[in-house]
């Protein structure tokens, strides 16, 4: 009687074992985007025009699976072995890990598709209150006491490392701007700042969600999403008069596609990003298209701003790196005191 | 598990009861007790009572429809199969393990024996992330045996078999831990007298050992379970986050919410938090069916039995 009733109790666990195990199977073609945390909005619309495109181009049912995190722990995933087939992060220095770490793509990889393999772009923008009660119109009022700056962990976060950047090309750009005056005006900024989150995404939930600080450093198309989601009676997007321009890049993982055998649908996956269908889909997900004329097309929804690029201000993402993320680095100087 | 702990505590609370019977206290200790129970009951509410009805309000916010959607979710649905296939592996595995280990260690003396408890303890000790790195260093990419993997497109890293791996590792001490007490307070008395009657160990083992204890097995076998669902650190270490594949049920609560999929994300929390109840459901009705279990301590009574015959 006892040792029947303690039978039961294990039977349903084997059931769900082997019901588990049959569901298990699976076929077809697929593909794996190992992409960052704002774009997981943008790449669930891309993959399903993809997967139809393809399907009508070839015949093939592909199945396109997402990975997101913060770009630099998507691109050690991707060096510890995730299969990911084509990497979309956030900065050209996380896909250089590639190259350096895991050898998994050759060090040209950004010379083979257009644009430096990034097809949309983006920016730094301001997120704040509803009314901007701080009055908060610039770079400059960011380091006034008593205004809270939520930006993330440039350690961790591509997202940071653009803000934080964008933040030093502005002051460089002021009258007698130089190395000193923008190390200060950085320091100053960061002194506003009360929590550091790991990731964007995080930092927006920190500002939204749980209310804290006045002004949200973000990527213009969190910005934009954030606005969406929340509504515009809790908050409004401030541009300021400088920026940074913001090159997402894109690359096929040599390594895994020619093991897998996916090397003709990922580099068609990633070019697809380039075609006026891509460029839509990107502007639609509120990221500033390369396309002319989808980019006229949207004009309305990306306010003109003077935009530097990295390559100008700090000579490349890899000196840039150096001198401002690498331990010992000018963040370090700033946040260690 | 905190509310597992916490329940016991209120049951071990229950325990002096028939002792303040016999014995009126003074009022000054009324008092004491009273406040006692007041500091305990606004703990139970504000941490455990709150955040329960914050997870189910929160998920029904939006309707039941948003509800029934947020779970019918092609991705809300592969977690929850992936969930119970990994809890479906590990907890087997573990209870198989956690039998022969706690047979070992109190029916038999053997050199290494507590350096054998304090390893079993470790999953406990270290931190699940930590857990999640240790695969991480073995079967990644670069890892020790990650070239030879690789090579014979073996996946283990940011696949099913890594998450079972990280799963089993971190539930790893629930069975064994709950057995051994057990086991130990019971003796080798029963069984010495069913071999000396002429029965085989494996026969011992099933007829004699295996129902001594099959109410503490379930038990250890209950948390276990309900751990391998709700692991999240060791887990998103190895899981690599692909969605639909290799996202369990926590990663995908934590994928709904940065989403901005409040409701959603809510919705999927509440089934982790229903099976958090049944499991405690099943725990109490273990309790009120072997009300010794309560103490954790089937031997006491059963000690006292013996030291009367």
């Amino acid at each position: 009687m006892r040792k029947r009733s303690w039978a039961a109790a294990l039977a349903p666990t084997l059931m769900l074992t082997l019901a588990a195990g049959a569901t298990c199977a699976a076929g077809a073609v697929t593909l794996l985007n190992a992409s960052y945390d704002p774009t997981r909005e943008l790449y669930e619309d891309y993959n399903k025009a993809f997967a139809a495109y393809w399907k009508t181009r070839t015949g093939d049912t592909l199945t396109i699976n997402q990975s997101h995190g913060g770009s630099g722990k998507q691109a050690r995933a991707v060096i510890d072995g995730l299969p990911a087939d084509v990497v979309t992060l956030a900065l050209a220095y996380d896909v250089d890990a590639l190259v350096k770490r895991g050898k998994l793509i050759p060090d040209t990889w950004q010379a083979r598709l257009p644009d430096n393999s990034s097809p949309y772009t983006s920016t730094i923008v301001f997120l704040v209150r509803k009314g901007n009660p701080k009055k908060i119109k610039d770079w400059g009022d960011l380091v006034r006491p008593g205004v809270g700056v939520i930006t993330p962990n440039p350690k961790t976060s591509g997202g940071a490392r653009w803000n934080y950047l964008a933040a030093w090309a502005y002051a460089l750009k002021q009258p007698g701007g130089n190395a000193t005056s923008a190390q200060q005006f950085v320091r100053k900024l960061y002194e506003n700042v009360p929590v550091l989150d790991s990731g964007a995404r995080g930092s927006t939930v920190t500002f939204v969600e749980r209310g804290i600080g006045d002004v949200l450093l973000a990527w213009e198309n969190e910005a934009l999403l954030a606005a969406r989601e929340m509504g515009a009676d809790k908050v409004e997007i401030v541009v300021p008069s400088i920026s940074i321009l913001a090159e997402p890049p894109v690359s096929i993982v040599d390594k895994v596609v020619d093991r897998r055998g996916t090397r003709a649908v990922a580099e068609g996956y990633l070019k697809y990003l380039y075609s006026p269908q891509g460029q839509e889909i990107a502007a639609r997900h509120f990221y500033r298209p390369r396309d002319l004329k989808v980019a006229a097309k949207y004009a309305s929804v990306f306010p003109k701003i003077l935009l530097v690029t990295v390559n100008d201000v700090f000579g490349g993402w890899t000196q840039a790196q150096a001198t401002h993320f690498a331990d010992g680095g000018t963040f370090d100087q700033i946040y260690g005191k | 598990m905190n509310a597992a702990r916490v329940l016991g505590a209120t049951y071990a609370a229950d325990r002096t009861e028939p002792l303040h019977l016999r014995r009126r206290p003074r009022a000054g200790l009324n008092v004491m007790r009273l406040l006692l129970i007041l500091v305990a009951l606004g703990f139970l509410v504000l941490f455990i009572g709150m955040p329960l009805v914050v997870v189910f309000s929160q998920a029904l916010s939006k309707g039941w429809h948003t509800y029934v959607a947020a779970i019918a979710d092609p991705n809300a649905l592969a977690a929850i199969r992936l969930t119970v296939l990994v809890a479906a592996i590990a907890v087997p595995s573990n209870l198989v393990f956690g039998v022969a280990a706690s047979w070992a260690i109190a029916k038999f003396e053997f050199r290494g024996k507590s350096a054998l408890i304090t390893l079993i303890d470790l999953p406990f000790a270290v931190s699940p992330v930590i857990s999640g790195l240790i695969y991480v260093l073995l079967f990644g990419a670069s890892g020790w045996f990650g070239p030879w993997l690789m090579e014979h497109d073996i996946r283990i890293m940011f696949a099913v078999p890594g998450i079972v791996l990280a799963t089993t590792f971190v539930t790893f001490p629930f069975v064994a831990r709950e057995l051994i007490p057990v086991m130990q307070a019971q003796g080798k008395d029963d069984e010495e007298t069913a071999l000396s009657l002429g029965a085989s160990g494996w026969q011992t083992f099933w007829f004699v050992t295996l129902p001594n204890i099959r109410w503490g097995l379930l038990y250890g076998v209950l948390l276990c379970n309900a751990r391998a669902m709700g692991e999240f650190g060791a887990v998103s270490v190895v899981s690599g986050h692909i969605r639909g594949l290799t996202n369990t049920m926590p990663l995908h609560v934590e994928i709904l919410y940065n989403e901005y999929n409040y409701a959603a994300a809510f919705a999927v929390a509440s089934l982790l938090a229903l099976l958090a109840l049944m499991t405690l459901a099943g725990k109490s009705l273990l309790e009120w069916r072997r009300p010794e279990l309560k103490y954790g301590a089937l031997s006491a009574d059963r000690q006292t039995k013996r030291g009367m015959t």
